[in-house]
């Protein structure tokens, strides 16, 4: 125990250590290293013997649900919101991606999102509604504005703001809680992570995509293996991607179990938040790349944990079941619950292969699916929308298939109709949806029967998720495409050539 | 946020992994802009089915959750903790939970007590051999005892002790708003600020 004594006299004397904590060394990962840059206050003590960092937040990402509770504190505690300057809102998680000049039918969704405007105007803080430019789910906002950025802490009530990680900043989700905390104090008590090193290594084939990588970086892991760990994705597989498919892979960080993952910024982020709104110009953009470039993990760091994955060998992945670390390649078959050692990831399985109305050993291509559904933070922006695009351009979509497209922001949806691939998915016969997080969980309208089956390139096939009784196989955008056109979950290999008469 | 220091009740043993904050909470029951009220919608899905554990007497009247490992996994949402209090639920016992649940319910006053999935599975059969059992769970000596069963459990030490106190967080990290300031003070100008907006 040390000896930490709490200023106030009415509370107790000592604050006591913290168990299980990572060990304390110099920064010498990027995700240490961003950590270091932002401790206002550090906790006292040594390894597993350590308080909370009191651990500065740069930018505050805000959405309808999980903000009214926190507002409401603040105003019965009297306090202000500290840096609205350092805060930001949109509209995703309930908002209807069909007639939104209309008022919102649901009447709960229409009163979370008034709370939400109410709230941000009283308290001065920046929203982007429904109509406007800049709306869009609020993993999609963030970068395209320029607003995260290498080596910041970002944080928002929403599991998924992993996704920043992409640019090299540290985000993570957070509760209500800490929500309200963080517009208090602009800061967060956290003890540090551990870190873990996902080496990828290898060259992509032609139809494997970055959603590929991370499905079976989860299926290796394990839905709790990134517990209480930052991941950094590495190697040279990693390093040959875009921004917009690095964004897909430390999205589903979470799905891991992992708070969050991080990518070191390089030539292709500096390329891809140069010219952004609010990226920083002439001389601050000097200093702030000699900054970000100091960042990376160092030739001699050391992580608590390492896994590796081959980039070479890597197939279109799909999941079977009801979690995402229910998944194999898409070539494969349907499991038996006998293959799974652990009489618990059995009963599992068995129990996933009954919601799904799966049989084992059923050939994963096999499966008729009812609905396609692209979208979500973790594949809605521009270039998974192209990708999709160059699938069906000239191709059929399979009669009995209903496809929703909904962009991740509304800048995606005017950037996507500039290209024209708005009028690809309509002639191929989906739908083109305005932004927001849609079917992904399905609190808008926008959700499936009992039953229905869907290929979704979104980031959970938890039961229910898409709506009550539907069944979920999460997807690449390309095998999403795919399998619009043949109605079998399906990968861009199998399709015939397209027609050359678009 | 109360103190708590040790709580006995009736123990639901939830033989299932990977709870995740869906099925706690299914997303519909989200739209709520207050703080409490979510009894109704905890495992609303599940609850459908007159089969499901909280269905049967004497475990509709349990507050010591025994699930399996990954509980809370998924969502950030907090919903999933106030359900669980709202409910009447003291305190889940689980091999693992996810980060964010175990941090929220750390907020709320919610134990999560990590126990060896061994000890777990022995609750398990004491609470299903003899329905209405109830378990203690002492968060000073960091025991859960079920008939005959006694298991130590692993907390966070600061969570532990906040709970132990019923101390505000936002409270304490406001005595230190004067290195806040300081800190503030030294953050480089290349950093972004979401006001004024640009486009």
């Amino acid at each position: 125990m040390t000896e930490a004594t709490t200023p106030d006299a009415q509370g107790p004397a000592q604050a006591p250590t913290v168990s299980a904590t990572a060990p304390r060394r110099a920064a010498k990962t990027l995700a240490e290293k961003v950590w270091r840059d932002h401790v206002v206050k550090q906790g006292e003590g040594n390894g597993d013997a350590a308080q909370p960092d009191l651990l500065y937040i740069d930018l505050h990402l805000i959405h309808e649900v999980t903000s009214p509770q926190a507002f409401e504190g603040l105003r019965l505690a009297g306090r202000p919101l500290r840096r609205p300057d350092l805060t930001i809102a949109t509209e995703d998680h309930n908002t209807p991606t069909l007639a939104i000049d209309k008022p919102i039918a649901d009447l709960t969704s229409r009163t979370q999102i008034q709370t939400l405007r109410n709230n941000c105007k009283e308290f001065g803080v920046r929203l982007h509604s429904l109509g406007d430019a800049e709306q869009g789910i609020v993993h999609v906002v963030g970068p395209q504005l320029g607003l995260t950025q290498p080596g910041m802490t970002v944080v928002c009530g929403d599991s998924h703001t992993s996704t920043h990680g992409a640019v090299g900043a540290l985000a993570f989700g957070i509760g209500t809680s800490e929500v309200e905390h963080v517009m208090a104090t602009q800061t967060l008590p956290l003890k540090p992570f551990r870190t873990m090193a996902v080496n990828v290594e290898g060259t992509l084939r032609p139809g494997v995509s970055s959603k590929d990588i991370i499905l079976a970086v989860i299926a290796k892991i394990g839905t709790g293996g990134g517990q209480g760990y930052v991941l950094e994705y590495r190697g040279s597989a990693i390093r040959a991607l875009s921004m917009d498919a690095r964004m897909t892979i430390c999205n589903m960080s979470i799905e891991a179990g992992a708070r969050a993952g991080m990518i070191a910024p390089d030539e292709t982020t500096f390329e891809f938040l140069k010219g952004r709104p609010h990226a920083p110009v002439g001389a601050e953009w000097d200093a702030a790349v000699a900054y970000w470039k100091s960042l990376a993990t160092e030739d001699d760091a050391e992580f608590d944990a390492e896994v590796s994955l081959d980039a070479n060998t890597l197939e279109p992945f799909v999941t079977w079941g009801t979690n995402p670390g229910q998944g194999v390649s898409l070539n494969d078959a349907v499991p038996s619950p006998e293959s799974f050692g652990d009489e618990n990831a059995k009963a599992a399985a068995e129990r996933a292969l009954a919601y799904m109305d799966l049989e084992a050993g059923t050939p994963m291509k096999d499966i008729r699916v009812d609905t396609v559904f692209l979208g979500s933070c973790t594949n809605s922006r521009i270039e998974d929308l192209r990708a999709a695009a160059d699938i069906i351009r000239g191709r059929e979509k399979d009669p009995n298939i209903r496809m929703l497209v909904v962009p991740g922001s509304a800048r995606v949806r005017l950037e996507a109709e500039a290209e024209g691939l708005d009028q690809v998915f309509l002639d191929f016969g989906a739908e083109w949806r305005f932004a927001g997080c849609s079917m992904c969980l399905g609190m808008n309208p926008d959700q499936l029967e009992p039953g229905e089956r869907c290929a979704s390139t979104s980031n959970r096939n938890f039961e229910g998720r898409q709506g009550k009784g539907g069944r979920t196989h999460l997807v690449s955008p390309v095998v999403a495409a795919a399998t619009a056109v043949r109605g079998t979950l399906s990968s861009p290999s199998d399709l015939e050539p397209a027609s050359t008469v678009a | 946020m109360e103190k708590f220091s040790t709580h006995t009740g009736i123990g639901v043993p939830l033989r299932q992994s990977n709870v995740d904050t869906d099925q706690i909470i299914p997303a519909v029951y989200l739209k709520r802009i207050t703080r409490t009220g979510f009894e109704d919608a905890l495992f609303a899905s599940w609850r459908k089915n007159p089969e499901f554990i909280l269905n049967q007497e004497p475990f509709n009247a349990g507050s010591v959750l025994v699930a399996g490992a990954d509980f809370g996994t998924g969502s950030s949402r907090e919903h999933a903790v106030w359900a669980l209090k709202d409910y009447g639920f003291k305190a889940v016992l689980s091999s693992r939970f996810a980060d964010i649940f175990r941090g929220n319910s750390g907020k709320q006053g919610l134990v999560a007590a990590e126990l060896a999935q061994d000890d777990i599975e022995l609750i398990w059969k004491v609470l299903e051999n003899a329905p209405g059992t109830e378990v203690t769970v002492d968060l000073q000596s960091k025991m859960v005892t079920a008939g005959t069963v006694a298991a130590p459990f692993q907390i966070d030490d600061y969570t532990r002790w906040r709970l132990l106190e019923g101390l505000d967080d936002i409270g304490l990290t406001l005595r230190d708003e004067p290195a806040i300031t300081a800190f503030e003070a030294t953050r480089p100008s290349f950093k972004p600020t979401t006001l004024p907006a640009k486009s």
